[in-house]
């Protein structure tokens, strides 16, 4: 077996990575928004933002200025510090959650660059061979969020919502781990590199095709998780006005928001290397080409979806967790257990 | 015999008094009441009670034998026929409450106690319905002067009905730790400004009380201060979603009393302006609640051919949402040239934006489970809560005015009545559905085979007559005078006049003194009804149910409040 020798990790390096991670995915959650807007607007016959700048891409930009600029409440009667805090675990936990994902290749920064020349930086912030854990554990904290968001601001709308969201990723967390327990079996390990090299065959190598049950569930859990229609039920303005976020303002509300679109990148990051293949080579086209892709595509499957359906109700969402997903989970483990037995 | 005969055979003391139009008014004793309402409902069988309202004879040019009087109007099991009694009311004493016997009485009396002050004896919560708590007077009253302003400030708490409400359920809101959550007055799904306070338990709603009036206006008020044509403009106010038919079912009522019919081209119009407003109304029913259930590209599908309807609405009359286009005995002018092609293209674009939002959701699971048995309401029962329009016949009774009763040649257009199963949430929103495809086929016979000729009557003392006569002659000039100044003149009488509305039967009770300012006109709002049975319906099911009932139950708060 062949063994690369990489430079050693120091920690500039992993700074300057985590600095990098922040800046992309906060500009890519931001192209997010914009992207959602147009496709919404594209399926239902409408434009979408037009105004700021050509075709409205300045759009995002026209948004940061009004969530950076806008009052920050705090509502009289809200527990003040755990109110100005869980924003914050929210975008935290879904950025922490990155930091083991292969964002970029690794490279090393050119010696001509004064102060960090030389420095090697890191594929990912944190190479964990457990990876697979840490990031779903990242995201499960990340219920922290919206959960004492909801409880300390004294409003009955912010109480709906955050039990809702008590009982919505509590549940689904169940089944997001119990889906990619099969193919953590088949790979055997909670490494994201090992579960690229485990489909380095091609095509017919990936895991969708060995666990498509495993697949299915994953990303209906992981709408759940990342609060997509049909479950959008946290902060659903026609039921329970803004849930969670009733009584947020500004940048506080935008980074709820963040924190939301980064995980639905994670979700699809996840996705796409556990389940389609990750980062290799596909024909001619190069392996960071093709994750983009991968990755675009189950982030534009969210936008899908939300064109497509209405959403459900919390007992329906219930219902389909225990009784439906969580015996299909379990059924599908305990299959694959016997076939690599036998 | 009739069931007038019935009536006058039963109780001597009663009498028949004509009103306009061949419609009769039974006068019978306060005392009677009861016995006349068993005798009405169980032996006659009038399912219906439509409307109660009371006429303070204050300003009447001639002696009356009481004050206040009391007006009830039914609508017979075949629908065909209605039934007016009518009694004087003694003020100390009050009336009999006929809540026990038709669940629509709950707030028609409770609007007719806040409206006139006429007090009903054993009616279970009476309190004001319309007008704010801390109201003093009765404005519908003769003598209540309308300059007189009043700052309102408190907000009722509504424990005074969930109270008892709870206790009757054997629930206390401290012991079972429920949370009493207000849904509205501001609420992004509310529909309008209206409240419901709900008892929740978890999510599900265990008792839900609805307060409304935060759009009252004093319609009726209004309605009593202005000329007939000036009301025009207040109607479009009403149920603003298809305000075409509220301008029609007003004029249509004082067409009536007055005796006159239009020309067969203003007929087809009206027609056609009728069932294109149904097609709005509904199409904004079904897209608000399906956003409601986060269907949002249904909402796109739905609104972009409304937004081009109004386009077309806009065109025709110059406005947009409040057209104000007819006018006592026609309407202010004829369609345009190359109305026809317009007219065609925007059917063309509901149909399609109907068929592909009905495609997305029809065979969704999601969908269906969302709906089907959410707050299901017998025929029994919607007939007793006095559902009428698509919501009676999601229940699965066949009432529909235009087949039943047709008016303006709606029985020789062919359309189909559309009705439902089981009257759940499900239900109300598929009967919208299909009346859209209805509407259509009805507008399409109507403009393909609409006449030419006249769009207004010839009579100049009730339309206006054209420009060139009031410049050129002597009465024309007298014509326009005579009805600028004074306005039209309606014979002395009441006459209750309905239509189907794209939300139910809308009936305007209008008494007239002979003067050209109504003395009184009262609306029978089906949101209104629609509206007392929402709180009961709602029981049992989860805050996210209550919010599409709403939806599917259309209530607008125009019409509902006026």
């Amino acid at each position: 077996m062949e063994v690369t020798v990489l430079p050693e990790v120091t920690w500039l390096g992993v700074v300057i990575k985590a600095v990098i991670i922040l800046a992309i995915i906060s500009a890519i959650a931001g192209f997010g928004t914009y992207l959602e807007r147009k496709v919404l607007a594209f399926m239902q016959r409408r434009l979408g933002p037009m105004h700021v700048g050509p075709y409205g891409l300045l759009q995002i930009l026209a948004d940061g200025i009004k969530l950076f600029t806008k009052e920050d409440i705090v509502p009289q009667n809200a527990n003040k510090l755990i109110f100005q805090v869980a924003p914050a675990i929210t975008a935290a936990t879904a950025f922490i959650a990155l930091s083991a994902v292969p964002v970029f290749p690794d490279f090393t920064i050119p010696e001509f660059i004064p102060l960090l020349g030389g420095t090697f930086v890191p594929s990912m912030a944190a190479d964990l061979n457990i990876g697979v854990l840490f990031i779903l554990g990242m995201m499960a904290a990340g219920l922290y969020g919206p959960l004492l968001a909801g409880m300390a601001q004294a409003n009955k709308w912010g109480i709906l919502g955050s039990a809702r969201t008590a009982i919505q990723f509590l549940s689904y967390e169940v089944v997001t781990g119990l889906s990619i327990l099969a193919p953590i079996m088949l790979v055997g390990s909670l490494s994201l590199i090992e579960f690229n090299d485990y489909q380095a065959g091609g095509i017919g190598s990936w895991m969708m095709w060995q666990q498509p049950v495993a697949l299915i569930l994953f990303l209906i859990a992981g709408f759940a998780e990342t609060n997509r229609t049909p479950f959008d039920l946290l902060e659903h303005e026609a039921e329970v006005v803004s849930g969670y976020a009733t009584e947020y303002s500004g940048m506080r509300w935008g980074m709820f928001f963040i924190g939301e679109y980064a995980n639905m990148i994670t979700i699809s990051v996840l996705a796409a290397v556990i389940f389609a293949g990750g980062y290799n080579d596909l024909g001619f086209l190069a392996g960071w080409f093709v994750i983009i892709l991968k990755i675009a595509f189950f982030f534009f499957l969210m936008l899908w979806v939300r064109a497509a359906w209405p959403h459900v109700r919390p007992d329906q969402l219930m219902w389909l967790c225990w009784k439906v997903l969580m015996p299909i989970a379990v059924i599908n483990v305990v299959i694959t257990g016997f076939v690599m037995m036998a | 015999m009739n069931d007038i005969e019935i009536i006058t055979g039963k109780f001597p003391t009663a009498k028949v008094t004509e009103a306009l139009s061949g419609q009769e008014i039974v006068m019978i004793e306060a005392s009677d009441l009861h016995d006349a309402a068993v005798c009405i409902r169980d032996e006659l069988d009038y399912v219906l009670l439509l409307d109660i309202t009371a006429i303070d004879n204050l300003a009447k040019s001639h002696k009356c034998e009481s004050r206040y009087e009391l007006r009830y109007v039914f609508r017979s099991s075949d629908f065909e026929r209605i039934m007016i009694i009518g009694l004087n009311a003694n003020i100390e004493s009050g009336v009999d409450t006929l809540c026990d016997y038709y669940a629509t009485a709950d707030w028609l009396e409770r609007e007719v106690w806040d409206q006139y002050g006429v007090t009903f004896v054993g009616h279970p919560n009476l309190k004001r319905v319309l007008n704010h708590m801390e109201f003093a007077g009765h404005p519908l009253r003769k003598d209540y002067t309308i300059t007189d302003a009043q700052f309102c400030t408190r907000t009722q708490d509504l424990l005074d009905e969930m109270e008892p409400l709870l206790t009757s359920r054997e629930y206390s809101a401290d012991r079972d730790n429920l949370m009493l959550l207000n849904l509205g007055p501001s609420h992004p799904a509310s529909h309008g400004t209206i409240r419901t306070l709900a008892a929740l338990e978890g999510e599900r709603i265990v008792a839900g009380v609805s307060e409304i009036g935060y759009l009252h206006r004093g319609f009726e008020k209004s309605c009593e201060n202005h000329p007939y044509n000036q009301i025009i403009p207040y109607t479009d106010r009403l149920n603003y979603c298809s305000a075409l038919i509220n301008n029609v079912a007003f004029a249509k009522s004082v067409e009536e009393m007055l005796g006159i019919t239009l020309p067969d081209r203003g007929i087809f119009i009206r027609v056609i302006l009728m069932e294109l407003s149904r097609i709005i109304d509904h199409l904004v029913c079904l897209a608000a609640g399906l956003l409601d259930m986060g269907g949002q590209t249904n909402y796109w599908y739905l609104f972009n051919p409304r937004n081009d309807a109004y386009d077309f609405l806009s065109r025709l009359t110059g406005a947009r949402l409040t057209n104000s286009y007819m006018r006592i005995g026609g309407m202010s002018h004829d369609f345009y040239e190359g109305w026809e092609s317009d007219l065609e293209d925007i059917l063309k674009k509901v149909e399609a934006g109907t068929i592909q939002s009905l495609q997305m959701v029809e065979k969704n699971r999601i969908f269906q489970d969302r709906l089907q048995d959410i707050s299901p309401v017998s025929a029994q029962q919607a007939l007793s809560f006095g559902f009428t329009g698509p919501n009676l016949r999601a229940s699965g009774v066949a009432y529909d005015m235009r087949s039943i009763s047709p008016y303006y040649y709606y029985d020789t257009f062919e359309f189909d009545v559309v009705t439902g199963s089981v009257g759940d949430t499900y239900d109300r929103i598929m009967v919208r559905f299909e009346e859209i495809f209805q509407s259509i086929k009805i507008i399409r016979q109507a403009a393909g085979t609409i006449p030419t000729g006249d769009i207004s009557i010839k009579d100049h003392s009730i339309f206006l007559p054209p420009k060139e006569r009031v410049y050129n002659s002597i009465e024309g000039m007298m014509n326009q005078f005579k009805l600028v100044f004074e306005g039209l003149r309606v014979p002395a009488g009441e006459y209750y006049g309905a239509l189907e509305a794209a939300n139910g039967e809308l009936g305007f009770y209008i008494v007239s003194d002979g003067g050209p300012i109504p003395y009184k006109v009262k609306v029978r709002a089906p949101s209104f009804v629609h509206m007392a049975a929402y709180p009961k319906i709602i029981e049992g099911y989860q805050v996210a149910d209550a919010i599409l009932t709403l939806g599917s139950l259309n209530i607008i708060a125009g019409e509902m409040d006026r």
